[in-house]
């Protein structure tokens, strides 16, 4: 019985191995070709998550020309200098200790504990590690850059830089592990429970709109923007042409921030590209009809944010509801925004280029709109879930960013003092003058001035002290 | 010697220009600036907030003369740079003490 069993074996395996030997010499068929085939579906993944990387890295650009736009020309030195550090501290802040938080193994589900300093990468092994952190790495400064908007013309560069290193390194990673872990090595909490982020308006815009608050409440507002009554006097921007080619780089940005996050080349990220598209156009479209109705013209400022807002908003959605959703949640956001702005002026937070209206508070609608508009319908538990998300973001954020702003204050000062801020920080913080051949008034013409070495608390009190006078 | 110092509406520069070219005038110079009289500024808005703008842009036109010349320029001036409303803009005419080419050394009108 043996014997016949084990000839019986020994006959199919050498019919199999024949046919093995004769289908080689035959055409292939897509089982034959499978390996081949997931190979080049591997390589076209690289291709676009790198692709959209980049893609996203331009957004510091964009970033840089917004801010720029929106403040005066005698910051806009000390407005490049943070941008351009905002990605060179975040990226080797990311590299040695964000990644790992964020997407190393969590046996907690609140913060990783491996992966640091690219640990997971060894030459010779698998480089997709390396693609996914150049993924992520331009989304965390994504989240570090929001804030430079509005915390500008009166904070202290090395402040800045403290802020800068430790939101990439600490801040934004850990609640990142807790809603994206699992797109590598980790595992969060809250995605846990179901909760939908897939592009970030909460893990990169709200993290960085609660950080821009709570830099800004530290900061106090910049000399001369309100007086004691209330009234609010504008400080123009220097340069709108330069604010909207910021908002048109982002827009061309976001279309690797949102479909980009499939980091897989597949049909899916087509409806993903049309919601962005979508949802920033009504945003833009919305806000400026909101200011033409309040304010009785169409004003530029608020309908590039409305661009903006649309574009957070859609974010966190942009892979679970429709196009028609889109527009639908893009124009709230542009609504929300207009009075978000009028909003923190009148509580008098200063913020220059509206980052906390159109990350922080946009960023909050597109989470919650990611679950009322879900594709597959919608749930007082998938509500309650992006409700959860939203606090936890703004609980963590907030709590940590205001802690570590007092500190900063404390120990390296954190605002400049009132005549740094009135000459302009581009010749007081970097010895430099962005326009010196255009006749521009890029510093502040004060005569014989020092920078001073006047105590951080003392400058910011009398900071407040300079702006309670009458108009 | 005459200097005549016109502040005028900008869009108006060409057509004062080329009215002073026309009756011999040589040189001149001219700065972009602010300024107010009877003319009032306007509301703008900005992120949401309406604010004054009190300083109108002007242009203003330097040209020293010899003093046979001064009451032409100004009536040249007066007939180009006017439109009949508010914000025309004013002439002042002041005497100059001396005026030298820097390349040669040339004075008084030798130099205009």
């Amino acid at each position: 019985m043996k014997n016949r069993v084990s000839i019986c074996l020994l006959t199919v395996f050498s019919l199999s191995l024949a046919s093995f030997a004769l289908a080689a010499d035959e055409a292939p068929t897509a089982i034959s070709n499978k390996d081949a085939i997931e190979l080049v579906q591997t390589h076209a993944n690289y291709l676009w998550t790198l692709v959209a990387a980049a893609l996203v890295f331009f957004m510091q650009a964009g970033f840089a020309m917004v801010e720029a736009g929106f403040t005066r020309a005698k910051n806009a030195v000390n407005i490049m200098m943070k941008n351009l550090m905002d990605f060179s501290m975040g990226s080797i802040g990311f590299w040695a200790i964000g990644f790992g938080l964020m997407f190393g193994v969590s046996s907690t589900g609140w913060f990783g504990t491996s992966g640091f300093f690219l640990s997971d990468f060894t030459p010779g092994g698998d480089p997709w590690v390396l693609a996914f952190w150049m993924f992520q790495v331009v989304f965390a400064a994504t989240a570090a850059t929001i804030v430079s908007g509005a915390m500008a013309e009166r904070t202290k560069f090395v402040g800045y830089l403290c802020y800068s290193l430790i939101v990439s390194a600490l801040i934004y990673p850990v609640f990142g592990s807790w809603a994206w872990g699992s797109l590598f090595n980790g595992s969060g909490w809250l995605e846990g429970l179901g909760f939908i982020d897939f592009a970030g308006s909460t893990v990169v815009h709200s993290v960085g709109g609660w950080a821009a608050l709570a830099g800004t409440i530290v900061l106090g507002p910049r000399l001369g923007k309100y007086t004691k009554s209330g009234a609010v006097k504008p400080i123009l921007g220097h340069n709108i042409t330069l604010a909207a080619l910021g908002v048109f780089i982002l827009w061309l940005g976001w279309f690797g921030f949102n479909p980009g996050s499939t980091t897989t080349a597949d049909k899916s990220i087509a409806m993903i590209f049309v919601n962005t598209n979508l949802a920033a156009a009504a945003g833009a479209f919305f806000a400026m009809l909101v200011s033409w109705v309040k304010f009785g013209k169409p004003e530029v400022g608020m309908s590039l944010n409305g661009a903006l807002a649309g574009l957070v908003g859609i974010t966190a959605g942009c892979a679970n509801v429709s196009p028609s959703s889109a527009i639908i949640i893009g124009a709230t956001a542009g609504v929300i925004v207009v009075f978000s702005v009028l909003f923190f002026d009148k509580i008098k937070v200063d913020d220059p280029v509206g980052a906390i209206s159109v990350h922080g508070v946009c960023g909050a609608w597109g989470t919650l709109a990611a679950g009322i508009f879900n594709i597959g319908g919608t749930s007082a538990s998938i509500i309650g879930v992006q409700l959860l998300g939203i606090g936890a973001c703004f609980i963590w954020t907030f709590a940590t960013a205001y802690a570590m702003f007092k500190a900063i204050d404390a120990i390296v000062g954190l605002r400049v003092s009132p005549e740094e801020e009135l000459e302009g920080l581009d010749f007081t913080e970097h010895g430099g003058n962005a326009y010196p051949d255009f006749g521009v008034s890029s510093h502040g013409g004060i005569e014989s001035f020092v920078p001073s070495a006047s105590s951080p608390m003392g400058a910011a009190a009398a900071g407040s002290k300079i702006i309670e006078h009458e108009a | 010697m005459k200097r005549v110092e016109a502040i005028i509406k900008p869009f108006k520069l060409d057509e004062v220009k080329d009215g002073l070219s026309k009756i011999g005038v040589q040189g001149m110079t001219i700065s972009e600036v602010k300024g107010f009289g009877r003319q009032k500024g306007h509301k703008e808005i900005y992120r949401g907030t309406e604010y004054q703008v009190d300083f109108v842009p002007k242009v203003k036109i330097e040209t020293v003369i010899d003093e046979s010349l001064a009451d032409q320029v100004v009536a040249t001036i007066m007939e180009a740079a006017g439109s009949g409303k508010i914000g025309d803009g004013k002439i002042f005419v002041s005497t100059i003490e001396n005026s030298l080419r820097i390349r040669t050394g040339e004075t008084g009108t030798d130099a205009l």
